[in-house]
């Protein structure tokens, strides 16, 4: 049994005046490569939010590696969804992928050297290295979301929290983000992807959490992603797709 | 020196801080900000005068700090309330400015401080009112006030250029990475607030929102580089600041005036002319896709 490395007991939050996560427990374990699905507005980012105290919780207990979140902070990475930022802000691509690393570089004091090498490693990682040096506006949604990726690695986190890093991206990027992401999990990190394409669940994550304002199923994928639980947590509009798309659900 | 060249210090000045701190105004999305906090400053140096019962550059800079921060404060409680942000700014800043204007109509009187003059400035009087300070002997109060101010704000955007340019462009991450988001904001805030009261007296409330957001605005058609653009904005500043007193002595008008005039001509050459972002440059390159 690996070891437990996040523990979500009776989790609630509310977003304006709208309850949108209700009683969420769960337990990642370490090493873990976890796809959280369900359907919009079911408060996939909101949860990811929460965790890592950017969204106020109204109840419940988070423990990472147990210990408080603000006490486990310096290993926890996070992807924020790339429409949250503003890509005309004046600066480059190696310079977001820096900013990862501000954490650590403390106040008062400058990136040096050491610091933007280790984001240029980053970027090649990434195979966005030629774009070091492009303004961010100039990047296409991929790139752009590469580039998050890369200050994601650069900051060395443990546990991996991102969100939707796949929505809107082309082929070519949605592979090598799989492909770091499986690497992330092989060094024993621990991943949790917030991800709205259900047709690649099975591909993509040995974990899935089934979210709609409380979790409706959590576990293996090859046990838990079935078409009843899909059912359970997108409700009677998933029906024809469950049932139309030959692939959505392998059935073992 | 001579009378003119202090206000042409005066002014430079002027341009020099509210160019810095304006490129964070826009970078940040705040320019509304700049202009909810240049008119509730007023109320707190209306109540700085009525505590200290004096005009004084530093009572004044702790009053508009407190009307600052007051503002951010009751601007984020009401959109926490479900009031839209650009309704919370407009409903916050025009209560408080209006406590500001009933307070020095009643209470006031015939104080160095009208309503007039906190709106308009005048440059003009500033060589008049000075102070002794050691080394640099006599100066005009405004314009000490002014260096003191570039001073702090200098130091607050060098020392904290990293969390100025990562809170800016991703508070989420920033916040993840252990940065105080919500410090810098009310830090960021209280840097407008004195930027504003030490403008009050060469421009006005009115008019410093033009040195704040225009010289600022401009410098970001030129450029993709966040030093650069703060670099520009701040000489944008400096040239429209002295090409408006340059225009009104010429014409015989308002200096202040001529000033936030001078930063819209600055700003039109930009919009038109820039290489990167004007409209000649994208004119001519009909083809190039614009990535979203």
């Amino acid at each position: 049994m690996a070891k437990t490395v996040l523990k979500v007991t009776n989790l609630s939050a509310s977003y304006r005046k709208n309850t949108v996560l209700d009683n969420v427990n769960f337990q990642i374990e370490e090493g873990s490569l976890t796809g959280i699905v369900g359907p919009n507005g079911a408060g996939k980012s909101t949860l990811i939010k929460t965790l890592l105290h950017l969204h106020p919780s109204l109840t419940g207990k988070i423990d990472f590696y147990g210990l408080p979140f603000k006490k486990a902070k310096r290993v926890i990475g996070y992807v924020p969804q790339r429409g949250s930022v503003d890509w005309d802000f004046p600066t480059n691509a190696l310079d977001v992928v820096v900013m990862g690393l501000y954490g650590q570089i403390g106040w008062l004091k400058r990136p040096s050297r050491a610091h933007r090498k280790l984001a240029y490693e980053a970027l090649e990682k990434m195979d966005m290295a030629p774009y070091a040096d492009r303004q961010i506006s100039q990047l296409s949604g991929g790139q752009q979301q590469r580039v998050f990726l890369a200050r994601a690695l650069v900051q060395d986190a443990e546990f991996y929290f991102m969100d939707e890093p796949l929505a809107g991206v082309d082929a070519t990027t949605e592979k090598a983000i799989m492909a770091i992401l499986k690497e992330l999990k092989d060094e024993g990190k621990t991943v949790m992807v917030v991800h709205h394409d259900l047709q690649t669940v099975t591909d993509y994550f040995d974990h899935v959490l089934f979210l709609n304002r409380t979790v409706k199923e959590h576990g293996l994928t090859d046990s838990v992603f079935t078409k009843e639980n899909i059912m359970k947590t997108y409700g009677g509009k998933m029906q024809r797709i469950v049932e139309g798309g030959s692939h959505v659900v392998h059935s073992n | 020196m001579s009378y003119t060249a202090w206000i042409i210090l005066t002014a430079s000045l002027v341009g020099l801080s509210c160019g810095l701190v304006g490129t964070f105004l826009i970078l940040r999305k705040m320019a509304m900000m700049a202009d909810a906090i240049s008119h509730t400053v007023l109320l707190g140096i209306v109540t700085a005068f009525l505590i200290t019962k004096e005009l004084s550059g530093p009572h004044m800079l702790v009053g508009a700090i407190l009307a600052g921060l007051l503002t951010a404060l009751f601007v984020q409680g009401l959109h926490q309330f479900e009031i839209e942000q650009h309704a919370s700014i407009g409903i916050v800043f025009t209560t408080l400015f209006a406590v500001g204007v009933i307070l020095i109509t009643t209470s006031i009187g015939n104080a160095h401080l009208d309503v007039q003059h906190a709106l308009m400035g005048e440059i003009t009087f500033i060589p008049w009112e000075t102070i002794t300070l050691p080394i640099v002997g006599k100066v005009p109060e405004a314009t000490a006030l002014l260096a003191l101010v570039l001073m702090i704000v200098l130091v607050c955007i060098i020392a904290f250029y990293k969390e100025w340019k990562i809170t800016s462009f991703d508070p989420a991450l920033a916040a993840s990475l252990g940065i105080p988001v919500v410090f810098m904001h009310y830090l960021f805030m209280s840097l407008v607030s004195i930027t504003t009261v030490a403008s009050f007296d060469a421009v006005g409330a009115i008019m410093v929102v033009a040195m704040l957001i225009t010289p600022a605005a401009a410098a970001y058609l030129w450029t993709d580089k966040l030093s650069v653009m703060l670099l520009l904005s701040a000489l944008f500043g400096v040239v429209s600041a002295v090409a408006g007193y340059y225009i009104a002595a010429w014409i015989d008008t308002s200096i202040s005036a001529s000033m936030a005039f001078a930063t819209g001509i600055v700003f039109l050459i930009s919009f038109i002319g820039s290489p990167k972002h004007g409209l000649i440059a994208k004119y001519r390159r009909p083809g190039e896709i614009v990535a979203a």
